[in-house]
């Protein structure tokens, strides 16, 4: 694969860049991380870490360890859509047990899996701060909340017929 | 009803833009502010008693005074929004509705510490409110009230976001100005405090997103009106985000005199308990302090109405007491498991460890692998003093609060329910089936039951 940002998202990690003091560049490594996840595929490969590593002047075990700290940076290939569902104490008393138990025989994977079809996956989360509108799952950018088996289906729908 | 100061103009058409908030009376003041002495705007504060929102309640005024001034050393104060204590999303509502309530906050706080370029840390799952975040702070720009010479005052702001990657430790101060560096979440030994020594080495102030947004309030009707609303050293009001087992789970505003009965079962606000169960414990401030059985919750030891505010969920210490925390209010009703929720949480705490306390990062792994075969019909009667133990062993000997935040939940638990605990392990099959409801209490509980 050939790891490169576009002229475009080059502006935009100098615009990051800008944002911290002159020669602590490292700062803007998190929000360049979100972008190169984005960018390369769902998730960080070691070339993708490395040409960030370079864009920042930093080595590339500085990006490694923060890649492997923070959840929400993918060390491994994942489907076009990621239910992340929370099973934190609030979701689990709204019934987060039962959603992803139906989302698990729904789609015939286990928790962390990916269907055949590269479409789903599946992750359990801790704490995602939606505990007055569980259960809920983040997707992307944005949450799902107030789950119901229906709801499920529904979505599922969705991203069915999105991906077609 | 009670006062808003906060969220009154939240329900209003069109307030999350400029142009709305602006016509609601938004900004003024930033325009009061810039006309006074910095020292003075953190005199206000101090006047106001505000106390720190994110959980640990400490005096902000104070807080500010302690900030370090050394010629030729740029401050910066950041606004901590990563909010991930479980129970507790108050600061999310605040800044997805009305979030130039938190920028205008935000300046008037950087023109008094002297913070050319301040930054919100955000949570990184709050992928959506970054953005709109990010929309406030573009249109403030274009209106004057960042960038140079703000109104034409001489006072220049940048502001930025900074978005996190999923790490509940970010919202440790001290780690949280690591994963701005650039940096795993690691909290710092302390001292140097941040207002001393925070990002980049430079003078730092870390402010939770409630308490930036309490400023403005304070800056418009003066600190000594605001310490008037509210009881004893609880002023102002508080944003109080409840879920769990309610009828009306969402975000109250409060002023701290309700008792927490009227909080739980009155209309106003959360409504009572779905289906007629009953009132069977709490944890009122975030899933780090204390869980309360009914009865304890309701009235304190002392057999006074407990309300809702910093000193009355505390009254009673650890015994028979909690803490008010973030404001993340867990209602658990008849049906639920203490041992399954409290297991819920030793599992989130084993995920958020840092690993860089032994103590923390063992221990919250050992708790979670107890409390699960407990919950599972596998412990044995050892087990519970093993826990108790652990949770001992851990508290006091990290360095950030995260260890203790991990070891209180399951204290807590064990103190005042350890009979359900040992009804697990003594029932390993009939605890796969059903739960042990309210047979804890010993007493009849006096405990409203709800239509």
């Amino acid at each position: 694969m050939d790891v490169q940002f576009s002229q475009e998202k080059l502006n935009k990690v100098n615009e990051i860049i800008s944002r911290y003091p002159e020669g602590k560049q490292k700062s803007a490594l998190l929000p360049v991380l979100h972008l190169a996840q984005t960018e390369f595929g769902g998730w960080l490969d070691v070339p993708v870490m490395d040409y960030v590593a370079g864009l920042l002047s930093i080595e590339p075990i500085e990006v490694y360890e923060v890649a492997s700290f923070y959840s929400m940076y993918n060390l491994k290939p994942v489907g076009k859509y990621m239910f992340e569902v929370c099973q934190t104490g609030p979701c689990m008393l709204n019934g987060s047990d039962d959603i992803i138990d139906y989302i698990k025989q729904k789609l015939n994977i286990k928790v962390g899996e990916t269907t055949a079809d590269g479409l789903f996956t599946l992750k359990t989360v801790e704490c995602l701060g939606a505990c007055g509108y569980a259960p809920m799952m983040q997707m992307g950018k944005t949450y799902r909340e107030h789950l119901t088996k229906e709801k499920v289906d529904a979505i599922i729908d969705e991203c069915r017929t999105k991906a077609n | 009803m009670s006062i808003k100061l906060l969220l009154d103009k939240a329900h209003v058409p069109g307030i999350r833009g400029f142009e709305v908030y602006r016509r609601e009376g938004g900004y003024r003041s930033v325009e009061k502010a810039l006309k006074m002495q910095p020292a003075d705007i953190v005199e206000e504060v101090k006047k106001s008693g505000l106390r720190g929102r994110g959980g640990a309640g400490f005096p902000t005024g104070m807080k500010w005074s302690f900030i370090a001034k050394p010629e030729g050393v740029p401050r910066h104060l950041v606004c901590n929004a990563d909010e991930s204590e479980p129970g507790t999303f108050k600061d999310r509502y605040l800044m997805e509705f009305i979030p130039h309530l938190l920028i205008e906050g935000m300046i008037v706080s950087s023109f008094a510490l002297g913070s050319n370029t301040s930054y919100i840390y955000i949570r990184g799952e709050y992928d959506w409110v970054s953005d709109i975040l990010e929309e406030a702070i573009a249109e403030a720009r274009k209106n004057g009230f960042l960038g140079k010479n703000i109104q034409g005052s001489g006072f220049d702001c940048e502001m930025y976001v900074h978005r996190g990657a999923g790490a509940y430790i970010c919202g440790e101060e001290t780690a949280l100005i690591e994963s701005l560096e650039g940096k795993r979440g690691n909290p710092r030994i302390k001292p140097p405090f941040p207002a001393i020594q925070g990002v980049w080495a430079r003078p730092t102030v870390v402010n939770n997103v409630e308490t930036l947004a309490a400023v403005v309030p304070i800056l418009n009707m003066g600190g000594e009106e605001y310490a008037k609303i509210g009881v004893g050293k609880s002023t102002g009001t508080k944003l109080i985000s409840a879920c769990g087992n309610i009828n009306k789970p969402g975000i109250y505003e409060i002023d701290m005199t309700i008792s927490v009965e009227e909080f739980i079962f009155s209309d106003e606000y959360c409504g009572g308990i779905p289906n007629g169960k009953r009132l069977k414990a709490c944890i009122p401030g975030g899933s780090s302090v204390p869980i309360l059985p009914a009865n304890l919750l309701l009235t304190t030891a002392k057999g006074e109405k407990r309300l809702m505010n910093y000193e009355s969920l505390s009254d009673g210490g650890f015994a028979t007491g909690t803490m008010m925390g973030s404001g993340g209010f867990i209602v658990l009703d008849e049906d639920q498991c203490v041992v399954k929720h409290t297991y819920t949480l030793a599992r989130f705490y084993r995920h958020e460890s840092c690993g860089q306390c032994s103590p923390c990062r063992e221990g919250t792994g050992w708790m979670e692998k107890i409390l699960k075969s407990i919950e599972e019909g596998k412990g044995k009667m050892s087990d519970i003093d093993l826990l108790w133990d652990i949770q001992r062993r851990i508290e006091g000997n990290t360095i950030c609060p995260l260890g203790d935040a991990a070891a209180w939940p399951v204290a807590a638990a064990i103190r005042h329910f350890r009979d359900e605990f040992e009804w697990h392990v003594n029932n390993p099959e009939l605890s796969q089936k059903e739960n042990y409801g309210l047979r804890h209490y010993a007493d009849e509980l006096h405990v409203p039951v709800t239509a």
